[in-house]
């Protein structure tokens, strides 16, 4: 009963909004607009609280102001009362804050272990942190990718996460809160949007120098697109035959030392895990390094052509390639849709 | 005529030194007043300079993609700002009160261990050279196997994992070279300093109270000291073990916390924070005390439910061993650790509140009197409300799950730790200015320096809530511009220099005062604890003969008394009573024997950083010149003698 008065209550919060929000649109990580069960229910949790702290904050700061002005020295102001204590106000001042906290603990605790619940209809994903970039494996369906993660909106899906190197944390504000990638353990989060959407996502923990680039992207899509998706990424890539810019670039690919570290299946397929990004589908991906660039030939054109200047200690090399190996590079990245 | 005794000249090599004046009576003093000066002093230096270094990680972050500092630049910046104000600016600072005031609000004529007392802050200057000298020789770089587009420069050569040196980011392979070592190593030798005076000081509290002074007639400043120095007593040895472990995986190959070799990173977090939980309250417990003076003295009512805001301040220290996973929500800790660390996060408000709403019934019906140490007390109670209360959010794990990591955090901390320590600190320089210095600071400086301050803080620091809930990260050198998060940043930039300001009019007003200000009445807040009953500035001996406490508040008790309503009556004895209290402390009758002077705690102090030297530079030779220091050291204080005579 209570607790519907305050989330009514809450509804106060989009005149907080307005006025907050004056000189902010459309922020992708806020995390007061969830775009989904989970994040929604955590917001409801943290308006709950915001309101009773408001209530608490006019309360004791306006006492605070009440006692300056009514108790601030003025000539002829007689000796105050020495007061030493009240042990019933004491009492009272001390009950009031367990009763309150008390009524707070109820939902957290509830919601505590409702998110930490497995669904039953997830699909499972796999995130992987590495400095600076997230990389996903689908079980299922034999996908591995990088930087976007694609997910269903009709179903929510269950990451199963670690780290191949620091502590990450994942976060995707609008739809759940933060979990660790932590190396040597696995780690779980439940994401599910409301409808198909894109969404942006963070590294939350200070993983070293290009922590603030360790970015991504989150795409739900319908039933129908999300198997056409998957329909996509489970192609191979073709290897293309001499004679255009592209298969140029293909030949770079494979001779100037990037298959050193990158997969493209059905190009350059080997065993085992590479430590960069599988780029079999990259051109199908709207961000790259990280989700810190958006994927267009002249921010490719900086990265190919010194990566450490936009990511400082990116395990990229600098490979000294010239303007027109890039271009040809570029072209051949165009062709991995 | 006092009736100090001169040291005498003694012929052994082992003379005590006798300087009173000049350079060598400061670097051989065991004077708990010189030493308090000193270490206020030296923490408000590397306040400034970490305040710099806040200044210029605000100019980086005024606009999004900026690039006025290089991402090892921010990323050193950010560690050493944080690591500077807790463990240089901060903890210093409450040690400079508890130093110089301690002794004199229990009738002592000096700490339990006045040697040790020297001993502890010349280790935290060592500590804190040798921290900074990474500026001269550390090293720092990309990751084994990553590269970098331009060279480090010196100041990118810091530490750079986070004041909280999270592993293994802040291990040997994903940060390499000297820096981190640097980090662990003086957090070492600070963490030795600060466990000498924990231990000095609760002897001192035990055993060399005056006749009279209870346990429940301490003032709660007194409490608050012997409650931070259990803390210290019971967290600092577990970073202690903790950051040997770092040395050792960094320097000696063990793998305490690399999965490689079966370490845990996990385990580190739990360590750092069941530390790093309780040292919250180290810095904060301090203010606590202050404010509880302060407001009192101003209000001319006694503290409202003393007894309450002892055991409220020690309930605080008891829980905040048991709350440290909630800095850990978001990490691999079970749903039940979850659940459990956010019911105890919410108990801890409970003592807490009590503390708040005691602190607004001494004020309530008093007689406000509002100049600058009050002010800066008021300030401390709204500000501090705001971070208590934003950190009560922290305790809805779910809703943490969401700010943990975001500016919204920085922005709670900043709220307790400036809104809240700094404030209570601030309050507590102008307090007793009159009382370590025998001059009055300037009024309107003050009102002005607390406004500016007051203004710049919650322009600085409010908008950082609201950043956090937009989802600005932590620790991040840059943000997209598509992130729509400039406006509020560029307000930020602005408050901090602000902030900035309002410290150079302090500083104003300080050199000013000290030099030219009015000379300080004897008594001039019509005050209530002991150390007002005597002369300002504290003459060397303290009291001229111990004083004998009746009750709480002695010294207003020995003013006032109370009609049958209740109210406060001036003595008429009171003003005969404070001219004979002047010429009594002034003229001690009795023979003083004070504590000797002594080289021997810098002479040990000197080699503990060499020893860090030598565990960074893998030399032996080093390693070998710092034991001999800190033997000697020990030799020559345990055979130095007393003076002759005594």
């Amino acid at each position: 009963m209570l607790m519907k008065i305050f989330f009514k209550f809450k509804n106060l919060k989009y005149l907080f909004l307005v006025f907050i929000s004056a000189c902010i649109e459309n922020a992708p990580l806020d995390s007061l607009s969830p775009e989904g069960p989970y994040a929604r229910s955590i917001d409801e949790l943290f308006w709950l609280t915001f309101w009773i702290a408001v209530i608490i904050f006019v309360l004791v700061q306006g006492a605070l102001l009440v006692s300056v002005l009514l108790f601030r020295d003025k000539p002829n102001k007689p000796e105050p009362k020495q007061v030493h204590g009240n042990t019933k106000l004491e009492i009272i001042w001390t009950v009031i804050p367990v009763l309150i906290l008390a009524f707070i603990a109820v939902p957290t605790v509830r919601t505590i272990f409702d998110l930490a619940r497995e669904p039953e209809d997830a699909l499972k994903i796999e995130v992987i942190g590495h400095q600076w970039w997230f990389e996903y494996k689908y079980p299922d369906y034999g996908i591995t990718t990088a930087n976007v993660l694609v997910i269903p909106s009709d179903r929510p899906v269950r990451l199963e996460m670690w780290s191949n190197d620091v502590l990450h944390n994942y976060w995707v504000p609008k739809l759940n809160g933060k979990r660790y990638l932590v190396p040597g353990q696995k780690t779980y989060l439940n994401l599910h949007a409301d409808n198909p959407d894109e969404f942006w996502a963070q590294c939350g923990e200070y993983c070293g120098l290009s922590h603030s680039k360790m970015r991504g992207r989150v795409i739900s899509l319908s039933e129908n697109d999300f198997n056409l998706w998957i329909n996509n990424e489970q192609q191979n890539a073709l290897k293309l035959e001499d004679g255009s810019l592209a298969a140029e670039g293909q030949s770079v690919f494979l001779n100037a030392g990037c298959t050193q570290c990158h997969v493209i299946n059905g190009v350059w397929d080997t065993q085992g895990d590479r430590i960069a990004p599988n780029l079999t589908h990259f051109a199908a991906r709207t961000v790259f390094a990280g989700a810190a660039l958006e994927n267009n030939k002249e921010n490719l054109t900086n990265w190919l052509a010194n990566p450490a200047k936009i990511k400082p200690g990116t395990f990229m090399p600098n490979l000294e390639l010239t303007e027109a190996e890039i271009n040809a590079l570029i072209a051949y990245l165009g062709t991995l849709k | 005529m006092t009736k100090i005794l001169e040291p005498k000249k003694q012929n052994s090599i082992f003379r005590r030194p006798s300087s009173e004046t000049g350079i060598w009576s400061w670097i051989t003093t065991v004077d708990h007043k010189k030493i308090g000066i000193m270490y206020g002093y030296a923490a408000f230096f590397f306040l400034l300079i970490g305040g710099l270094e806040a200044l210029v990680l605000r100019i980086q972050l005024s606009q999004p993609d900026n690039n006025f500092l290089s991402a090892a630049e921010y990323n050193a910046m950010f560690t050493m700002h944080g690591t500077t104000m807790i463990f240089l600016a901060i903890m210093p600072i409450s040690a400079a009160f508890f130093n110089y005031l301690l002794p004199l609000q229990i009738g002592a004529r000096d700490v339990a261990f006045p040697r040790l007392n020297a001993l502890s802050f010349w280790i935290f200057i060592f500590g804190g050279i040798f921290l900074y000298s990474t500026f001269i020789f550390g090293t720092a770089g990309a990751p084994e196997g990553g590269y970098l587009d331009e060279e480090v420069s010196w100041l990118g050569s810091a530490p750079n994992g986070g004041w909280f040196g999270y592993q293994p980011n802040a291990g040997l392979k994903y940060s390499p070279g000297t820096a981190m070592d640097f980090w662990a190593l003086g957090l070492q030798i600070l963490g030795i300093a600060s466990l000498i005076s924990a231990f000095n000081f609760i002897t001192t509290i035990i055993n060399m109270r005056t006749k009279g002074m209870r346990f429940m007639r301490m003032p709660v400043f007194t409490w608050m000291t012997f409650a931070v120095s259990f803390l210290l007593a019971f967290s600092l040895p577990i970073i202690a073990i903790a950051l040997f472990y770092v040395t050792f995986d960094r320097n000696f190959g063990t793998s305490f916390f690399l999965v490689e070799g079966g370490g845990d990173p996990v385990l580190w977090q739990h360590l750092f924070w069941l530390f790093g939980h309780p040292e919250v309250y180290i810095l904060i417990l301090p203010a606590f005390g202050i404010v509880s003076e302060v407001l009192p003295t101003f209000s001319r009512k006694p503290l409202f439910g003393y007894a309450a805001i002892v055991f409220a301040g020690f309930g605080i220290a008891f829980i905040g061993f048991g709350v440290w996973a909630h800095h850990m929500f978001a990490s691999s800790i079970s749903t039940v650790a979850q659940a459990g660390f956010g019911l105890s996060t919410m108990v801890i408000a409970v003592p807490t509140g009590v503390k708040i709403f005691n602190w607004l019934g001494t004020i309530w019906g008093g007689k406000l009197k509002l100049n600058t140490p009050m002010l800066f007390s008021l300030g401390f109670i709204g500000m501090f409300v705001i971070g208590g209360l934003s950190g009560v959010t922290h305790s809805i794990v779910p809703a943490d799950t969401q700010q943990t990591d975001t500016y919204y955090i920085v922005a709670h901390f900043h709220y307790v730790l400036f809104g809240g320590a700094m404030f209570g600190i601030f309050s507590g320089l102008y307090y007793w200015f009159p009382k370590v210095w025998g001059k009055m600071y300037n009024e309107t400086l003050g009102k002005i320096h607390f406004w500016l301050m007051l203004i710049g803080f919650n322009l600085t620091f409010g908008p950082m809530h609201w950043l956090g809930l937009q989802g600005q990260v932590r620790r991040t050198w840059v943000y997209a511009k598509e992130t729509n998060l400039q406006f509020w940043n560029v307000i930020v930039t602005i408050g901090a220099f602000i902030i900035a300001l309002s410290i150079v009019v302090f500083m104003i007003n300080w050199i000013f005062s000290k030099r030219n200000g009015e000379k300080a009445p004897f008594d001039p807040w019509d005050a209530r604890t002991i150390e007002w009953s005597i002369p300002s500035p504290t003459p060397v001996w303290n009291f001229s003969t111990a004083p004998n406490v009746k009750s709480l508040d002695d010294f207003w008790h020995s003013k006032y008394d109370e009609d049958e309503e209740g109210r406060a009556v001036r003595k008429p004895t009171a003003d005969q009573l404070l001219i004979d209290l002047e010429e009594d402390g002034l003229n001690p009758k009795e023979e003083i024997i004070l504590p000797n002077p002594s080289y021997f705690p810098i002479v040990l102090a000197s080699g503990l950083p060499l020893l860090g030297y030598a565990v960074i530079f893998k030399s032996i030779a080093l390693a070998v010149v710092g034991v001999i220091l800190i033997l000697s050291g020990s030799f020559g204080w345990g055979t130095e003698p007393l003076e002759e005579g005594h």
